[in-house]
């Protein structure tokens, strides 16, 4: 039973680039940084890729940005995905806009199945996912993570995590829950979302990315959408977290003890 | 003038440093140490289409540009020159084929490398008694019939041990000099006597295989011949022209790793009070390797877009080659002094890439024949 699933590519500062908050701690420097997928994305590329290939069907890419974006696009295309939908748009978005965003898309699209990162690594707001299963009335499987081990042979065999029903009507989804792994089963359609324990995302190989130059990236605006992208939120200041204090070396262990008790009353 | 990359060509570029990142360097010292075939990691590259990128649309392959290749080749070398040597190897090989091969030969030879991208190919020129002296090779193919009888040795044969075919440089005559050579593909599963020797033990790239081939009375078809009787010569030449910008790359990327290397030391590494990153001492030789590394990078970029561009670049293909080796030895015996005497542990990254540098050197034409070439084109008036 083919599956079409809708997956997102949000552009995020690589963290490997040197992030800098300007000095009015309105933003970031975006002097010589380097942009990737998000990493949660990507995972969930990788994921949409693996149930499709199991169980035939379409993978659609969705980005929200200025051009930029389409390089992520082209790197899940690169990765497999069918299809790619750039919303075109420049200035700042809230999770509210981008979750009305792609809720229109998957109207459109009507996918069997969203996934989505569950946090994108620039403002870690995880809400993006909640918020369109709520709007769309879909059912929900957030920090969707995976049972085996990424070494384990099942993961060598890019075993899909998310398991398809026999019916095809609904998945099975194993989240991340504190203190451990919880399984639940979402019934079709329905929004999941990633954890970095989900799946180990291929390497984009060089006919991959040279496939993907001729696939159809398809334009919209959030006013082409009916949206009104207009922040609710506003960000009022940026800073860096407070430098870590140095440690302190403790001659034995009843002095540790001692201090754990008393002093940072861990104890 | 445009010096930026295309949208692909950063794509491209991004692919190659994320495998050299996440699959080649971690694993650089394990095999650079055991000196074995990094067969995992070769295959992986191989699947991904880091090989074979040479290959013409009409068997299937990528036919990626020359810049592209390049820009693939100083990730690869970054994330391991030894491994890297061994992708490049079926390029080299390859390449006499993609110059010279009949219709019929592409598709009888280079067609099976797109189907499955893991066979590999070895590029079978140089001799015991014949390095840079390419037109005194000695190993002789005699027609008899449909065949030719291959007899002769072959030396410092990158992944002879694990090739499926060899490009083999033969002479008809020894008296004809250049004149007499030819081309002939060498199939594995072919010839009665031939043999391939011991992996030689050398001083880097050691994840590479190196072998002698021995062939004793190879009886080769003539349908396997490249090219005619006597083009041999300017198979070879016009196959080194072309690779000669990747391994100006892969020298390159070692000198890249090399400074990366060093930069963060120097950063760490307190003497006197202080970062030795603050002595100036230490900040010129920085300085040299970044100029150095961005220099030969240019001239090597603009080598291969000769390539592309349609023009002969003999002459800027062994600029570059001489500049960017002769820059990777320095740059690289400059991070070992950097490190001090931690640099000449193994247990440091930097000795091995001045072991590495040293083959780029000597590999595909010697600095020395390089300034011959260059010499030669500019006294000949280009």
């Amino acid at each position: 039973m083919p599956l079409k699933i809708l997956v997102t590519a949000k552009r995020v500062e690589d963290a490997e680039s040197k992030i800098k908050v300007n000095p009015a701690g309105t933003g970031i420097v975006p002097d010589g940084l380097k942009y990737k997928i998000n990493p949660f994305d990507e995972i969930g590329v990788e994921e949409a890729l693996r149930l499709t290939a199991k169980h035939g069907g379409e993978v659609v890419v969705v980005s929200i940005g200025t051009k930029d974006v389409q390089e992520q696009l082209r790197h899940a295309l690169a990765m497999g995905a069918h299809k790619a939908i750039w919303v075109n748009h420049t200035g700042p978005l809230d999770q509210l806009a981008i979750a009305g965003l792609l809720q229109k898309i998957a109207e459109k699209e009507k996918p069997d199945l969203a996934i989505l990162g569950k946090q994108a690594i620039d403002d870690d707001q995880n809400q993006v996912g909640q918020y369109l299963a709520e709007w769309l009335g879909w059912a929900q499987a957030t920090f969707a993570s995976k049972e085996e081990s990424l070494e384990s042979d099942a993961e060598k065999s890019k075993t899909p995590a998310l398991k398809l029903a026999a019916d095809g009507k609904s998945i099975t989804v194993v989240r991340e829950v504190d203190g451990g792994l919880q399984t639940v089963e979402a019934p079709l359609p329905a929004v999941a979302t990633t954890e970095l324990r989900l799946n180990q995302p291929r390497f984009a190989s060089l006919p991959g990315i040279m496939k993907a130059k001729s696939k159809p990236i398809e334009e919209h605006t959030p006013a082409s959408l009916g949206v009104d992208a207009t922040p609710k939120l506003t960000v009022t200041k940026l800073e860096h977290p407070p430098a870590r204090k140095a440690g302190i070396k403790v001659p034995d262990v009843a002095t540790l003890v001692d201090k754990l008790k008393n002093e940072a009353k861990a104890l | 003038m445009h010096f930026g990359l295309s949208d692909d060509e950063k794509a491209l570029q991004e692919a190659a440093r994320k495998f050299a990142r996440e699959v080649m360097r971690p694993r650089s010292a394990h095999y650079d140490e055991k000196s074995e075939f990094p067969r995992e990691i070769i295959t992986q590259a191989a699947e991904l289409g880091f090989m074979n990128m040479t290959l013409p649309a009409e068997v299937g392959g990528l036919e990626l540009p020359h810049v592209a290749q390049a820009l693939i080749a100083e990730e690869l070398a970054w994330g391991c020159s030894g491994m890297a040597t061994s992708m490049i190897a079926n390029d080299l090989a390859l390449l006499p084929l993609v110059l010279g091969a009949s219709a019929e030969q592409k598709e009888r030879f280079l067609r099976p490398f797109t189907g499955d991208p893991t066979r590999l190919a070895s590029f079978a020129l140089t001799e015991p008694g014949a390095g840079s002296d390419v037109a005194g090779l000695r190993t002789t193919a005699r027609r008899e019939g449909d065949f030719y009888v291959l007899n002769g040795q072959k030396q410092w044969i990158s992944n002879g041990e694990y090739a499926h075919h060899f490009t083999v440089f033969a002479t008809t005559d020894t008296s004809k000099k250049h004149k007499g050579l030819l081309c002939l593909v060498v199939e594995r599963t072919l010839p009665e006597g031939f043999t391939t020797g011991k992996h030689e033990n050398k001083m880097g790239q050691r994840a590479s295989n190196t072998v002698t081939l021995n062939f004793d009375n190879v009886k080769v078809p003539v349908a396997n011949r490249i090219g005619e009787e006597g083009e041999g010569f300017l198979l070879a030449m016009s196959t080194l022209d072309n690779s000669r910008p990747l391994t100006a790359m892969f020298a390159i990327g070692i000198a890249r790793a090399a400074m990366e290397h060093a930069l963060d030391y120097s950063r760490q590494r307190q003497q006197f009070g202080k970062p030795i990153a603050e002595f100036q001492a230490i900040q010129f030789m920085l300085a040299d390797m970044a100029a150095d590394i961005e220099a030969a990078r240019l001239l090597t970029h603009k080598s291969a877009w000769l390539l592309d561009d349609g023009q002969r670049n003999t002459l800027v293909s062994s600029y570059a080659k001489r500049f960017a080796a002769d820059m990777a030895m320095k740059a690289t015996t400059d991070a070992v002094q950097i490190y001090g005497g931690y640099g000449y542990s193994r247990e440091y990254p930097v000795e091995k890439l001045m072991r590495d540098a040293k083959l780029i050197q000597v590999y595909e034409g010697t600095s020395q024949v390089q300034r011959i070439v260059i010499a030669r084109e500019l006294i000949r008036g280009l």
